[in-house]
């Protein structure tokens, strides 16, 4: 089979308080550190424990974005993905969803993918969107917020999340798939493995490798803008306190204050 | 000019959801409401839509709506869409709508904003309202001519009575591809979960990282019980396996809005935020004083989650009692 795992880089979460910058009006992702979406650690995991339990498969990590996005793409070949795809030009810069799902399809349908998996949503921008639109690009079905996923001849069965429980769903190959979080553990890799993803295949492509016109993607092609960008009032004296062995008190007695007791 | 907006109403047990129901309302007070059910139970549901704010509803009963998911409302739609170009479809935030949404915006080129809490015309511009980060709020608007898709977050509007509205109904003459018909329900199955549903808690405490290890999270299931509340987990220790995805806070775990949100050991990535900032009243406790969390706490105390959590579960207690 041959399998592909989107994966973005993200300003790092645990860290970075992410800005929206008041000119561009975009998400500030220069002067922060980088990293893999925490989230894709686990969709990474899924994809390669399903390659090696069918065998015979290849797994590539392909990810959309400015030049430094391959850190993210080493840990996964690191993690174990055979091959990395970079798609990377300046008028990419302020694509929306749709726009970001053109690009990663137009890449992926230069080759013959049988499974593609996508996290359900970045963890930075979470419109959970960019799966589907893949899908739709590439005339395919999606799987979404699979717990488990099992490929039988030609056909995926998953276990899909719903409001209430789950669904077995099946559906014929190629599919796209986005894994519900929590679903599968992380791999880490180990130092062969990062040794290792130094000779793996890395390929990088421009929007015109794709045949992309520039106009339909980026943020001359994005069909949203950002008109204002606001702050909500200031919730009422928000105040930091260190604990030194007073904590329990004084939050108690901030829930008294406010008839949370 | 009144503006159109349409409405997917979800179909649930036989029934109009809930959140579709809700998000009718809103459309309803944007312009004129005009809902499309799609699915066996379309044809009983429909002409129950006018009290809630439908003026007109096309109809397609069919079971293939139900067993086989998404390319066959996409199809429908899509071509409706295109057939009478309103000036936006409004959707709530489900597994399936978002789906929806996902390739109809890719089908037809359809401008698509997320999780919105808010949203109404000035003139011609949509100008809707979405929470981002800790503390701003973002206006967007679809910047393209042509019909435009907004999702709107749980919740975000109340359900609407139009007592004396009747909807008028329109039988759609769509067929069903078969080369749709490709992704089969197999089964569907409920799962009990235990406690007070994080959507409906009014006391919600919830763990992140900073709990160390899963066995830790006792802990906080301990004080939520004191404060009759629900426990709630980060996206990162659900993808660690701590806890099932039932527990996850955040855009496609759950959106809240209880009364008091407790934080512990959370760091506050943007979308766990977005998935709890609408809480009344918000406090954290966290090891580092640089948090992202900090920024939306009302109260916030720097210290280790691991020793502060049971001596507030004790104190709780202890108030209680008197």
């Amino acid at each position: 089979m041959k399998m592909f795992v989107c994966v973005k880089q993200i300003p790092d979460p645990n860290t970075v308080i992410s800005r929206l910058d008041p000119n561009t009006k975009r998400l500030v992702r220069t002067g922060v550190s980088l990293v893999l979406d925490p989230g894709d650690e686990s969709t990474i995991s899924a994809a390669i424990k399903l390659r090696d339990t069918i065998g015979n498969s290849e797994l590539t990590a392909i990810s959309m974005g400015p030049t430094s996005v391959q850190e993210g793409l080493r840990r996964a070949l690191a993690m174990g993905a055979d091959r990395a795809i970079l798609i990377t030009d300046p008028a990419l810069g302020g694509s929306d969803a749709p726009g970001t799902a053109r690009v990663l399809a137009a890449a992926i349908k230069k080759e013959e993918a049988d499974l593609i998996y996508c996290s359900t949503e970045s963890t930075d921008g979470y419109t959970g969107m960019v799966p589907g639109g893949i899908a739709e690009f590439l005339g395919i079905p999606q799987l979404t917020f699979a717990r488990e996923i099992t490929v039988e001849g030609n056909k995926a069965i998953a276990k899909c999340v719903t409001q209430t429980g789950y669904q077995t769903v099946e559906s014929p190959l190629p599919a796209v798939v986005t894994i519900a979080s929590g679903s599968f553990e992380a791999i880490y890799p180990t130092m062969k493995g990062i040794m290792s993803a130094k000779k793996k295949p890395f390929v990088q492509y421009s929007l015109a490798d794709l045949g992309i016109d520039p106009a339909q993607v980026g943020e001359a092609g994005a069909r949203e803008r950002v008109l204002i960008i606001g702050k909500v009032e200031a919730r009422a004296a928000g105040q930091v306190i260190k604990d030194d062995g007073n904590a329990a008190q004084a939050i108690a007695d901030f829930l008294q204050r406010y008839q949370l007791l | 000019m009144s503006k159109t907006v349409w409405v997917l109403i979800e179909l649930e047990d036989g029934k109009a959801a809930r959140s579709s129901l809700e998000v009718l309302g809103k459309a309803a007070q944007l312009g004129r409401a005009e809902a499309i059910i799609l699915g066996s139970a379309a044809r009983e549901v429909a002409p129950t839509l006018g009290e809630y704010g439908a003026e007109k509803v096309y109809v397609h009963a069919n079971a293939n709506y139900d067993n086989y998911l998404t390319l066959p409302a996409v199809d429908t739609l899509g071509a409706l869409v295109k057939q009478h170009q309103p000036a936006l479809l409004l959707l709530a935030t489900t597994y399936n709508l978002r789906d929806i949404a996902a390739r109809l915006s890719a089908r037809n080129n359809m401008g698509l904003v997320t999780d919105a809490t808010d949203l109404s015309y000035e003139d011609d511009t949509l100008n809707v309202t979405v929470p981002w980060g800790g503390d701003n709020v973002v206006t967007a608007t679809h910047s393209q001519q042509g019909t435009g898709i907004v999702l709107t977050r749980p919740k975000a509007f109340p359900i609407a009575q139009y007592a004396d509205r009747n909807a008028e109904i329109e039988t759609l003459n769509a067929s069903i591809n078969p080369e749709s018909l490709k992704m089969k329900v197999l089964e569907r199955v409920e799962v009990q979960s235990e406690g007070p549903s994080l959507e409906d808690a009014s006391v919600i405490v919830s763990g992140g990282r900073g709990l160390g290890k899963a066995e830790n999270f006792h802990l906080v299931e301990e004080l939520a019980a004191a404060l009759g509340g629900a426990a709630g987990a980060t996206r990162a220790i659900v993808d660690a396996g701590w806890l099932p995805y039932s527990y996850q806070v955040g855009q496609t775990g759950k959106t809240v809005k209880p009364t008091l949100y407790i934080a512990c050991g959370i760091s506050g990535a943007i979308q766990h935020l977005a998935g709890m900032k609408g809480s009344k009243y918000i406090v954290a406790i966290n090891k580092d004083e640089h948090a992202p969390i900090f920024s939306v706490a009302d109260l916030g105390i720097v210290g280790d989650t691991l020793t502060i959590l049971p001596q507030l579960t004790q104190e709780v207690k202890r108030r209680k009692a008197q």
